[in-house]
């Protein structure tokens, strides 16, 4: 079986990050990066199926340089191969953009299993996943928390709204998203790092997979206005005393606000 | 000169930073208070095989240098478990070093695998109270039985004793006057702590709690004579393989705890609002982080270069005293602006730099103090005469 791992480098969850000049994006030198969390319970995934038996897990990631950490990272955890999609016309790609890229690269792989994050940390469009599948013709299943993987097909339990949950049957091959916590990730250990240095990771242009002008920041069809902190409102009041009380204070104050 | 990125070395400190991460202040805290041994944190480093990193590959490890070595114990101890975090890993990796150098064939496949999977730990048994930092005087005594030797004495400030199944262990095999040399005629030996002939007594102590130091009494300690390590009464020489690779590895630690503190004292001062304005436009609080980071900066090349000689074999002990001495200063230096910064919340057991402080102070103590590093390069490296 070959698993085709979608990953993104997202800024670290302790980075402090102050927003571009331009206001459109934030700035992203000196800061630290890592894998976008959801995606690390995908790549988990994918050396479970590897554990299991006969797999090749290979990893895909759209970005510059710092972006071959992230993909030695995923070597050291234990995949076996990797993809670097290292061209500056990717860019200031949207959602489709990269599932354009993402897609071609599926292409090329032809994978039994795409394995992605539900969203990324820093998007949170959760649009590339059904997208990949889509413009590949695949089926696809989201907010994943429980996957079951046999030969051919894949039965997942996937998060619905209020609590409920819904239990799907998928064909290979096919594309699932998991949700964060779907399983407990792996570190990478002292030998998988070692091992790492001589796995190859093959670097693509976007004209190496036939999408010169389709896509990037020209070719965008979600434009980011801006980015910015909402203004801290002035200070919350607290209503106290037991609940009937707050109850009542809450309605007279909302009247006070003509809101009722 | 090469100051391009090593992706080996990246790959360490950040596959390291990760794993440390899962350990947080507050969890580090609670073991130094205690003074529990950190055992989710040892254990999580050796399932991943990081106890082997200087171990050679034939012995189940990654056959790593002092340099890579460094790098992990710089990045663990810029972690939230500072020195507490770094002493729970050093020992195992430094300590085998005059095992790996000197020791028998047999010796070596008997200790080193299970050193590198993390199930073997020895404490190192050098310092004696009556003879402190002069080693040539150590009382601790081992007489030839037959094929196996016996030992008798006291050693003191045995580091993870508690935890550790074999004690390397510096004891005189031929009385020191009847010897050419003071260093000659001493024994390096690999003993069990067997209780029925060692009883092991904590020390109280400033900081660096959730790893103990004790006070080690042998009495009648049998020692076979397959554990001797190297050659008899060359012991001291063979010492010097685990010595210097120590000297780097704490000089690399202290850089990182260094940094840890001003990293905390950094964001601090941008939050901190004082007088309508944060504490770090204060150049009396900005400039003394700036100078500490920039000392940082120049002590962590001088350990680099340090390990970087020693892994070639080249003569080390000189740039090795520098850095140990630079970079411990530098360290605690760090630690304890960063705690100036905080104001009296620096004082504070919240806010976790009081913690960093204590372990960095460590730093200018051990495994040499400050002074005997300069006695070593004033010597050694300026030829001037022996002051004592
Ligand atoms: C927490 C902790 C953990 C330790 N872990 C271990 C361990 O695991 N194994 C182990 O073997 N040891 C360990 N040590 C011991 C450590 O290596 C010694 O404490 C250190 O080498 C200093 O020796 P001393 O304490 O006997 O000081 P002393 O030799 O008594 O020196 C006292 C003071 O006098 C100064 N001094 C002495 N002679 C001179 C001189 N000629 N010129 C100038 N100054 C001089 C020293 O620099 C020092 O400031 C540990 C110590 C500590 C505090």
């Amino acid at each position: 079986m070959k698993v085709l791992v979608c990953l993104k480098q997202v800024p670290h969850s302790d980075a402090r990050l102050d927003i571009r000049d331009d206001g459109a994006w934030i700035k992203d030198d000196g800061v630290k990066f890592e894998i976008n969390s959801y995606d690390t319970y995908a790549l988990e995934q994918a050396l479970r199926v590897k554990d299991a038996g006969e797999a090749e897990v290979v990893v895909v990631s759209i970005g510059p340089d710092r972006v071959t950490q992230a993909l030695r990272t995923a070597l050291g955890m234990g995949a076996d191969r990797a993809v670097h999609v290292n061209d500056p016309e990717a860019e200031g790609s949207d959602p489709l953009g990269v599932a354009k890229i993402l897609a071609a690269v599926a292409a090329e792989e032809s994978p039994d299993l795409i394995l992605t994050g539900f969203m990324s940390e820093d998007g949170n469009f959760a649009a590339v996943p059904p997208m990949v599948a889509r413009l590949q013709g695949i089926p696809s299943a989201t907010a994943v928390v429980q996957c079951e993987i046999s030969d051919s097909s894949v039965r997942v339990e996937r998060e619905l709204e209020g609590g409920a949950m819904e239990v799907v049957d998928l064909e290979m091959p096919c594309l699932i998203a998991l949700q964060t916590g779907a399983n407990q990730v792996r570190y990478a250990s002292l030998k998988g790092i070692m091992q790492a240095k001589k796995k190859p990771v093959d670097a693509k242009t976007v004209a190496d997979l036939g999408l010169a002008g389709q896509v990037g920041a020209s070719a965008v069809k979600v434009v980011i206005e801006k980015i910015y902190r909402p203004d801290k409102g002035e200070g919350a009041e607290m209503l106290e005393g037991s609940t009937g009380e707050v109850v009542s204070q809450l309605v007279g104050k909302i009247k006070e606000l003509g809101l009722l | 000169m090469d100051f391009s990125s090593d992706p080996e070395l990246e790959s360490i400190a950040r596959e390291a930073e990760n794993l440390a991460s899962a350990f947080d202040d507050d969890y580090w805290s609670e073991h130094d208070e205690k003074k529990q041994f950190p055992w989710d944190f040892y254990r999580a480093f050796a399932e991943q095989g990081w106890m082997g990193i200087a171990i050679p590959e034939k012995y189940g490890g990654a056959g790593l240098g002092v340099l890579h070595a460094g790098t992990l114990l710089h990045t663990v101890a810029g972690s939230a478990g500072a020195m507490n975090a770094a002493s729970t890993l050093h020992l195992s990796i430094f300590g085998m070093g005059p095992v790996i150098h000197h020791g028998s064939e047999a010796l070596k496949e008997k200790v080193l695998p299970p050193t590198a999977r993390g199930d073997l730990h020895t404490s190192f048994g050098v310092t004696e109270d009556d003879a402190g930092t002069d080693t040539s005087r150590i009382r601790t005594a081992a007489r030839r039985d037959g094929d196996r030797w016996i030992v008798n004495g006291k050693k003191v400030w045995n580091t993870k004793a508690q935890q550790c199944q074999k004690i390397l262990l510096l004891a005189r095999t031929t009385p020191r006057d009847e010897c050419a040399r003071r260093f000659d005629g001493l024994t390096l030996f690999l003993a069990d702590l067997d209780p029925d002939h060692v009883e092991i007594r904590e020390i109280p102590k400033m900081g660096r709690n959730a790893v103990n130091s004790n006070e080690v009494f042998l009495r009648d300690l049998p020692v076979s004579n397959e554990d001797v390590v190297g050659e008899v009464g060359r012991g001291f020489y063979h010492l010097l393989d685990g010595i210097n690779p120590e000297r780097i590895m704490v000089a690399a630690e202290a850089v990182g705890i260094g940094l840890r503190a001003i990293d905390k004292a950094v964001a601090y001062a941008k939050e901190r609002i004082v007088f309508d304005r944060p504490i770090g436009q204060n150049q009396a609080v900005a400039h003394p982080l700036g100078d500490s980071y920039s000392e940082l900066q120049a002590a962590d090349l001088l350990w680099k270069h340090a390990a970087w000689t020693y892994d070639r074999g080249l003569p080390a002990g000189g740039l090795t005293n520098m850095a140990k001495l630079r970079c411990a200063d530098a360290g605690f230096r760090a630690c304890d602006r960063a705690l100036q910064t905080f104001g009296g919340f620096g004082y504070a057991r919240e806010f976790h730099v009081e913690r960093y402080w204590r372990e960095a102070r460590l730093m200018r103590l051990a495994p040499i103090s400050q002074e005997m590093a300069l006695n070593f390069v004033t010597e050694h490296v300026l030829g001037l005469p022996r002051s004592y």
